[in-house]
């Protein structure tokens, strides 16, 4: 069924079933391949986007739930990699494989949003849900920190 | 510099290549290296365009562990432009061009290391001709500086951007010709330069195998049987080919015949295949796929039943010897202390967060591939023989990986991609669920080992005995399942014995990053760590008596070379992390302790400190770990480098707390919260130092894993008094907090 969408900021149509998963339409549908399959069950993080400002996982978020919501991915969260999470995640050479870091990034972004100094347990606490492979951990926590000094 | 075909010149054969079978090397008598150097020549790998931008092409696939980047270094750094100025672009597979293009083995550094550095003093030298050649004087004269040819006596200078069609145009040198740096001069390798996909990485740019999208393609997922090797009898695939999306249910017969011994690549797996509109509507249909399975004989086999007939194996006389020397049964006989362990650990999956897939798209007889493998000229050989297509009408892209870690040496997904493009006639991109990539991998071999040592009135080690209980069928042994006749301490023991006993295995196993020392490091230093402390000495100090000991000469009476332990290096690294882990006034808390371990794998030496707290419940928190590292005389890619110790050391801690296991043939770990990796705040601090020795330099991928295990089983020891023999850590009563 057509559904609108507003997903970086644009308004689109898709005729999806409503129980597709935002991943999948974002993929497939409006070919943004950001955010990435890991899991399928809500575990790894690595789908996740920004609903409303909130991190969701995308894999387990049916598109009818969406509509009438702002949708930020990756490639939405600022023009030409200049938020400030981007530019510490370059100045840090964080990514490994890089397959979690689109899922990292927006996680840390909604962090910053709501608690822009947090500290070791609030970063702890934000990231749990997203699992990196190759173990970027340390320099992840690194760059939050030092992407939250930038914009003091 | 355009590409110019006629100045190719023939290939040799790359003893590093090392495809099919993989890179744990169980022999002595495996390659030394690469002994020639292969025919590359410089246009295969650079361009250089008028307006002085170098494009360099990257050779291997890049699996995260940054030879896209550090490749391409070493020739930008001995061809002397300014890193600035590079492009990097991936190549696509073509052995003839750019040599052997697996990842595996820690042998991107130590296979390229030589003739890539030549293959930019090569480019280096026309580019000098040229000048020469176009100012009329000695080339000798001519020297270069960031992407400028000089002639000094004469004030004259060019870019390269000015000279490179012409120099093009020359014959290039042959590698064995060129003129080195001095690593005093380097400007480049050694400075930590960013990874040149990061940019694209943080903003969402397409890179993966899971991202490739083209012109009418399909989507596909495939329903394997739960037991390994299991047969489709009947399904209802007329039922799910009406559903939403779908286009095509096709039966895989699949080419597997089960035996003892399951071989790295093993045939194609029966099954069946989704192919829909979008991964998503092959998905949905799999929900309502209903198969009649055949099990097959794979159906028999558990966990416990494999537990049983270690036990069993164990008491029983050895089946194969692995290396012996001196007499171990004098010797413990007459030992003033004898120490018996048993130690076992799990199967594994990779858990590549990328699970496996490839896209195919084949048409009038030519097949065009997109793959995430590590070894895709094996997978393009492979899926050559399995469909009858010749090589040369196979075209391989090589994409980002989102992880490696040896699964993708198996080119299953490549067989499996090409089959279903050459059946749907439309391009098909496959992609293995969670799910999918968990019960179909090829795991890490489980193994126990009963341990015998003898310690003098003095405390030294007088005797080692190792009896490995694995799998496969007398020698044969599964990939993987092997363990070396260098396996420490051989050779450093003064009376010694090795042994395997095996059973057989319906199951794929393979190459988990640091195959044999993700296992083998664990129970051999935990060992030491037990022996020393039966001994009444210090770890340390017992293990670099061990390493001081006069060397048994090589089994084949042949030269030393960079696969053979050398003990200095080792002693080194240990005593470096020793240092800086302030080993030397540990305190002894309860509940709180330090744990060392060292090893040489792949041609690296670590040594690991491992801080852990451990709480009334047996959870175990990780404060901190000091890593040392002896990779030879450089560190090309610093900060890169130092990724590829975190990544090694936060691998072998997730490693101590997953585990496969088996029910009548099943597979019962399911996803990740089955088969977990670390999180975020269980990662501890990691302080990574270099020791850099006069050698040539070798890879990072895997050395950095090994000790982390034991040293973790030895500081929980340290902390508690409870010792650590049975991975993972639930399994002896312990977690991760």
């Amino acid at each position: 069924m057509p559904l609108e969408l507003t997903v970086n900021n644009v308004v689109t149509t898709v005729d999806v079933s409503l129980d597709m998963p935002l991943l999948w339409v974002l993929r497939d549908i409006l070919n943004l391949k950001g955010a990435k399959y890991g899991c399928g069950m809500g575990i790894c993080g690595a789908c996740t986007v920004l609903v409303g400002g909130r991190a969701v996982r995308s894999c387990m978020t049916h598109i009818g739930t969406v509509v009438g919501q702002p949708v930020t991915t990756i490639e939405g969260l600022s023009v030409d990699g200049a938020h400030p999470l981007q530019v510490a995640w370059e100045a840090l050479d964080v990514p490994q494989c890089g397959y979690c870091q689109s899922g990292q990034i927006l996680s840390a972004a909604a962090l910053l949003a709501h608690t822009p100094h947090p500290t070791d347990a609030e970063i702890d606490t934000a990231m749990n849900g997203n699992l990196c492979r190759c173990g970027t951990y340390p320099r992840i926590r690194q760059a939050i920190h030092h992407a939250a000094a930038a914009g003091t | 510099m355009k590409l110019n075909r006629r100045s190719f010149l023939q290939m040799s054969a790359m003893t590093g290549g090392g495809m099919a079978l993989g890179f744990y090397e169980l022999s002595w008598s495996s390659a030394q290296g690469l002994g020639k150097l292969p025919d590359l020549t410089p246009v295969s790998f650079i361009r250089i365009g008028s307006d002085g931008i170098v494009t360099i092409k990257a050779k291997s696939p890049e699996i995260g562990q940054g030879v896209k980047t550090m490749l391409p270094m070493m020739i930008a750094e001995e061809l002397d432009v300014e890193w600035s100025t590079v492009r990097v672009e991936q190549a696509d597979l073509d052995e003839r061009l750019y040599g052997g293009q697996s990842a595996g083995g820690s042998t991107s550094t130590p296979n390229n290391w030589e003739p890539l550095r030549r293959v930019g003093a090569a480019g280096r030298h026309m580019l000098v001709t040229a000048a020469a050649g176009k100012w009329g004087v000695p080339a000798a004269e001519c020297s270069t500086q960031a992407g400028r040819v000089l002639h000094v006596a004469s004030g004259r200078t060019a870019a390269y951007g000015e000279l490179a069609a012409t120099a093009a145009t020359l014959t290039p040198p042959t590698l064995d010709q060129v003129k080195l740096k001095d690593p005093k001069d380097y400007r480049i390798i050694g400075k930590s330069q960013p990874g040149v996909d990061t940019r694209a990485i943080v903003t969402g740019k397409p890179l993966f195998g899971i991202d490739v999208t083209l012109p009418g393609m399909l989507q596909a997922a495939i329903e394997k049987c739960p037991v390994y090797g299991g047969k489709v009898k009947s399904a209802n695939i007329d039922q799910v080919k009406k559903l939403p999306g779908v286009r095509n249910v096709l039966v895989i017969d699949g080419t597997l015949a089960l035996g003892p011994v399951t071989a790295p690549e093993p045939g194609m797996e029966p099954g069946i295949a989704i192919v829909a509109d979008t991964w998503w509507h092959a998905q949905q249909a799999r929900k309502s796929l209903k198969v009649d399975w055949d099990l097959g004989p794979g159906a028999v086999q558990s966990s416990e039943g494999f537990a049983k007939r270690a036990e069993e194996l164990l008491k029983a006389t050895p089946a194969d010897k692995v290396r012996s020397y001196g007499d171990v049964d004098v010797a413990l006989k007459s030992a003033a202390k004898v120490v018996e362990a048993v130690y076992a650990y799990p199967f594994l999956a990779h858990g590549t967060l990328e699970p496996q897939g490839t896209t195919a798209s084949y048409k009038d007889g030519k097949l065009e591939m997109w793959t995430t493998s590590q070894a895709p000229g094996g997978g393009r050989a492979l899926v050559s023989k399995a469909l009858n297509i010749p090589e040369a009408d196979i075209i391989v892209h090589l994409c980002r990986v989102g992880g490696g870690f040896g699964r993708r040496l198996m080119n299953d997904y490549m067989v499996e991609a090409a089959w279903l493009a050459k059946q749907v006639g439309a391009p098909v991109k496959l992609l293995w669920s969670r799910e999918d990539d968990i019960a179909h991998d090829a795991y890490r071999p489980a193994g126990t080992h009963g341990l015998k040592a003898g310690l003098d009135a003095q405390g030294k080690l007088v005797a080692w005995q190792q009896h490995l209980i694995t799998y496969g069928d007398g020698k044969r042994l599964a990939p993987g399942a092997g363990i070396g006749a260098d396996e420490f301490p051989s050779g450093l023991a003064p009376n010694y014995a090795l042994y395997t006993s095996a059973m057989p295995l319906m199951l794929r196993t393979g190459y988990l990053r640091a195959p044999g020392g993700n296992a083998y490091a664990f129970v051999g230093q935990s060992f030491i760590d037990e022996l020393a402390a039966a001994a009444g000495r210090d770890p340390l100090e017992f293990q670099l008596e061990i390493l001081s000991a006069t060397p048994m000469p090589v089994q084949e009476n042949r030269a030393k070379g960079p696969r053979d332990l050398n003990p200095e290096r080792l002693k080194g690294v240990l005593e470096l992390v020793a240092e800086k882990a302030g080993w030397a006034n540990r305190k002894h808390t309860p509940g709180r302790g330090l744990g060392i371990a060292g090893y040489f794998c792949h041609q690296g030496y670590f040594a690991e400190v491992a801080d852990v707290s451990v709480d009334k419940d047996n959870k175990v928190t990780m404060n901190k770990v000091w890593a040392v590292g002896d990779v030879g005389s450089q560190i090309v890619n610093p900060q890169a480098a130092e990724s590829m110790a975190y990544g090694g050391v936060i691998e072998g801690l997730t490693q101590m707390a997953q585990e496969i296991t088996l029910d009548a043939g099943r597979i019962l770990q399911t996803n990740f919260h089955q088969h977990p990796l670390l999180r975020m705040r269980q990662a501890p601090p990691i302080e990574v130092f270099w020791r850099k020795t006069d050698y040539s330099p070798t890879g990072l991928g895997e050395p950095t894993l090994p000790p982390i295990l034991p040293a973790v089983g030895n500081a929980i020891f340290a902390a508690t008094g409870k010792r650590i023999r049975t991975l993972p850590l639930q399994r002896s009563g312990f977690s991760w907090a």
